[in-house]
């Protein structure tokens, strides 16, 4: 009878197991069967990711449970972030196919690099121990470094691929060595040891604060919080749409879940201390954010920029502090999954980036169009959509917890958010498309799934919002 | 299913089924939308005569759960203030339409499909008991008034669609706020988190509160009126949009501000919504002098209407800010005779800039000459609209001035002086474009008024007429939810 490997311990692992599997079995296929394998793959990667539904629900079924000696926990916040995980890579799967063939690009290793992305993503869900953790963000990361660059004939994919590299290894070293800090003040690198640490010491302890000030600096680039945003309106614009999808959506929350589990866990204690951070990050964000996507004229730019500003209504809703507060980050967390993937997918059915490209789009496809403007309005904030949900939520949280002022900060960039999005409403309304635009281009299959997917639950977690809610009290209560 | 609720569900459904129709059948999507805003005209109208007059609190109520987690409900019912509004609302959604049949050639079917949602959103508001409700209906009329100024719109339509939209949402977020710290501390005395408008008004706020949250409430529901200073993106709203547009925002969005204090600020926060009266009163008075001055100086003709609705607008906040039965009562009244005359007012501007693509004032002169039909509507409208006994805008007015003569005479003084110079703005107005010589020779052959544009105005001016001559029944109804407030209020 081993210790070392346990039966719990395989059931907490089968998802990444199926993801790495099935991703292996992508790039075999595609090493083997060249070209014949192309239109397999998307049989192969679906199916994966249901095998790996399968496995979360049952995990569901059973958690919450640790594994691994306390380094994998299993819980109704781990289920919920790997559900969305889930949702967004099969969404990205469906809306690459026709992508990566206009591009002619169609590799199997794009799916299989997906596949190994969400990999890495498990563990920031669930991860309770420094090691794991930092393995499966580096599994993920790098997935990403060579998605942002698969259009290798792409100048800016490039440039996009190296300069995310670069800046990417860099926060990662941060984050490294806010780690091992950690594992200095606890002699363990398991969240339980390290609480205990950080709680027996002051909230200013300076080495508790050093801890704090690189972990934070690794992670706010990661979600890409101000002030260390800058790599991705670069990035997001020059990697290929649908990898800009997956960077804004997968890689974005699940830093976000690893700063949830860190900050609200082990530094939970030493609150004092990264607070104050947090507020000045989600401030500059939002502002950072939202201005300077006011002159854009580039769609993905634009996108890139207002994530930040919602990687500061995020922020927000961390240090609100209180159980409304993390229920609003679990649910603004899904609708930006919802809205987000919603907006890149309309931006794959044009196939293009421009704002000009949108030019006309209510002539040429108005239900396109028409659903855009849901995806937008919900970015804005605005009901009966999925994002005013998030958002009454974050305010909600604020005003318990008596930061009037922030709330008031971040209902006042609502106004200002809806002026650039609405630039992108006027350019499909009220602008004439040129003579020569055709029919919408990218409008496959895969895509009109996807945007009848997400924009169904944009509208009817807006309208009816219960079940979300529910699911997020959830994923929370602890 | 109750009859509120089928009477809000009914815009919608025809949204839908709209959708379903082709849009080359341009035919048959302005038969729909027609038939669709006529049905609820149909259904609401009964409403009038089922509502009982002595009961208290609201009627029709219809309740079922929403969101439970959050405390909200789909809760919808009216009293007397909410009856008048939705009845109006009613009205002038058909009216609007109608209005459209010729004028609106392009994208036929986006823009019935705009004035259905619209038409949703503006029922939905008036008929909201629970905030979160009333709220989401608050911003649903946003986008499709957005597309009805940017693509059916004048000149600087673009300009003008964005300015309205962002002016009204920057308002509409601290509203949120407030709303939302309404919600928590309303929560915290009742015991338990709802949005249920009787059980929020239970709570005993302490008055420092009550006043964060007046104010906050004041950002969104000035804007919306607007009240001086937030007004300056209602001329360009109302100028560029098309009639249709111009005639649901001045007629019903409009309205959506004042029926905000009066249903929300008001009875919610009474102390603090007394202590800011006077603020109330003075930006009501510079509203009333300020609009009525620039309506001089106008010679665009449909601005011109655009800023005679600030100053009519300004008479509606004056009786709110009195706070006492007449004021209020008055104030009530005359959101419902602005609707009927401004939205005249605006029918026939856009008839006249329909025939003639131009609406400078210099343009025209004479046409009673041409069109003494139309010159006919057009007096009805100016003499309603600028206060003449025995028409509806000097039984609104009339009260409010009672109301806001018992608590400042200056007020009362001011605003007098603002009825004059509505009535020199308005038959100056009336003047230049129907008396005097034809002196433009593209207007002799302008044809008058026609049969459908005579169904769109003709029940406005029996309402103007009958609330003119015998007021007595629209205070009847008004008289309870008012005494009630006034109440409240402590006046």
């Amino acid at each position: 009878m081993s210790h070392f490997y346990t039966d719990v311990d395989h059931f907490a692992l089968l998802p990444v197991i199926l993801l790495a599997l099935f991703g292996c079995a992508v790039f075999l296929f595609d090493f083997l069967l060249g070209e014949r394998s192309r239109r397999w793959q998307l049989a192969l990667v679906l199916p994966g990711l249901a095998l790996t539904g399968w496995q979360l629900t049952r995990q569901g079924e059973i958690a919450p449970f640790t594994a691994f000696h306390g380094a994998l926990t299993i819980d109704a916040f781990g289920l919920f972030f790997n559900w969305l995980f889930l949702v967004t890579a099969g969404l990205v799967a469906l809306l690459s196919y026709r992508y990566l063939e206009v591009e002619q690009e169609h590799q199997g290793e794009y799916y299989g690099l997906v596949l190994m992305a969400q990999a890495g993503a498990y563990f920031l869900a669930v991860g309770t121990e420094l090691i794991t953790i930092f393995v499966g963000l580096e599994t993920m990361s790098i997935s990403f470094y060579v998605l942002a660059g698969f259009l290798r004939r792409s100048r800016r994919s490039n440039e996009a691929a190296l300069k995310y590299l670069l800046l990417g290894a860099f926060s990662s070293g941060l984050l490294a060595y806010g780690f091992s800090l950690l594992y200095g003040l606890a002699g363990s690198t398991y969240f339980g040891d390290i609480a205990a640490a950080v709680a027996a010491r002051p909230a200013f302890d300076p080495l508790t604060v050093l801890a704090i000030l690189t972990v934070s600096a690794g992670i706010l680039f990661k979600i890409a919080a101000a002030p260390f945003h800058m790599w991705a309106p670069d990035v997001y614009e020059g990697a290929p749409t649908a990898v800009t999808a997956y960077l804004a959506v997968g890689s974005k929350l699940g830093s976000l879940a690893l700063l949830l589990r860190l900050f609200l866990g082990p530094l939970g204690a030493a609150r004092e201390a990264w607070e104050p951070l947090l507020i000045v990050a989600a401030v500059v964000s939002l502002t950072v954010g939202n201005l300077a996507a006011l002159t854009q004229s580039n769609v993905k730019r634009l996108l890139a920029y207002s994530s930040i500003a919602h990687a500061g209504y995020l922020l927000l809703g961390v240090v609100a502090g209180n159980a409304t507060g993390w229920r609003g980050v679990a649910v603004y967390a899904a609708a930006y999954a919802l809205m987000t993937l919603g907006a890149f997918a309309v931006l794959l059915a044009v196939h293009g980036e421009e704002m000009t490209d949108l030019n006309g789009l209510a002539r040429r496809h108005p239900a396109t169009a028409a659903v855009m403007v849901l995806f937008l309005v919900s970015l804005a904030g605005l009901p009966p959509t999925a994002g005013f949900v998030g958002k009454y939520y974050i305010f909600l949280a604020l005003i318990e917890a008596g930061r009037y002022g922030l709330a008031v900060v971040g209902a006042v960039y609502v106004a200002v958010a809806l002026f650039y999005y609405f630039r992108v409403v006027r350019s499909m309304f009220l602008t004439p498309g040129a003579a020569a635009a055709g029919p919408v281009a990218g409008l496959s299959a895969g895509v009109r799934v996807a945007l009848g997917v997400t924009g169904v639950l944009t509208l009817g977690a807006g309208v009816y919002p219960e079940p979300l809610l529910q699911w997020a009290v959830r994923a929370v209560l602890k | 299913m109750g009859w509120l609720t089928a009477l809000l569900a009914l815009p919608l459904v025809g949204f839908v089924v709209l959708l379903a129709i082709p849009g080359r059948a341009a035919g048959a999507v302005r038969l729909w939308a027609n038939a669709v805003l006529l049905g609820g005209l149909a259904l609401a109208a009964p409403l009038w005569t089922a509502f009982d007059r002595g009961a208290g609190g609201y009627q029709f109520v219809e309740r079922a759960a929403w969101i439970p987690s959050l405390g909200a409900q789909y809760l919808v019912g009216i009293d007397g203030i909410s009856l008048l509004l939705v009845l109006l609302t009613a009205l002038l959604g058909p009216v609007a339409a109608l209005a459209s049949w010729n004028a609106i050639a392009e994208r036929v079917k986006e823009f019935y499909a705009m004035l259905l949602l619209l038409q949703f959103g503006m029922l939905g508001l008036f008929l909201s008991l629970d905030l979160l409700l009333f709220f989401v209906f608050f911003e649903l009329v946003l986008v499709p008034m957005y597309f009805l100024i940017g693509i059916w719109g004048g000149e600087r339509r673009l300009y003008a669609a964005m300015k309205f939209f962002l002016y009204t949402v920057a308002g509409s977020v601290v509203l949120l706020v407030g709303m939302v710290a309404l919600y928590w501390q309303g929560g915290q005395q009742l015991g338990r988190a709802t949005f249920e408008l009787t059980e929020l008004l239970r709570a005993q706020l302490p008055l420092e509160t009550q006043r964060w949250l007046f104010w906050a409430f004041f950002v969104g529901f000035a804007i919306k009126v607007p009240m001086a200073p937030f007004h300056t993106w209602l001329p360009d709203a109302h100028t560029e949009a098309p009639t249709a547009g111009s005639v649901l925002l001045a007629g019903v969005l409009l309205k959506m501000g004042t029926y905000g204090f009066v249903r929300l600020s008001l009875p919610l926060f009474p102390e603090a919504a007394r202590e800011a009266a006077p603020v109330l009163g003075v930006l009501s008075i510079a509203a009333i002098l300020y609009g009525a001055l620039i309506c001089l100086a106008q010679q665009d003709w449909k601005r011109l209407v655009a800023y005679s609705s600030v100053s009519h607008m300004g008479f509606c906040t004056l009786g709110l800010a009195a706070m006492n039965s007449n004021g209020l009562a008055g104030s009530v009244l005359q959101q419902v005779n602005h609707g009927i005359s401004t939205s005249l007012l605006f029918l026939l501007v856009g008839y006249v800039y329909e025939r003639r693509h131009t609406r400078q004032i210099g343009d025209f002169g004479g046409l009673a000459m041409v069109m003494p039909r139309f010159a006919f509507v057009f007096a009805v409208a100016v003499f309603s609209s600028a206060g003449l006994p025995l028409l509806n805008g000097f039984i609104g007015e009339f009260t409010i001035l009672q109301g806001a003569f018992v608590v400042n005479r200056a007020w009362a003084a001011a605003a007098v002086g603002g009825i004059v110079l509505g009535a020199a703005y308005l038959l100056w107005l009336y003047q230049r474009t129907m008396l005097g010589d034809l002196r433009n020779e593209a207007n002799r052959e302008l044809p008058d008024l026609t049969a459908r544009e005579w169904a769109t105005v003709l029940p406005l001016l029996g309402l103007a007429v009958a609330i003119g001559v015998y007021p007595q029944p629209w205070f009847a109804v008004l008289e309870r939810p008012v005494l009630e407030l006034a109440g409240r209020l402590g006046r």
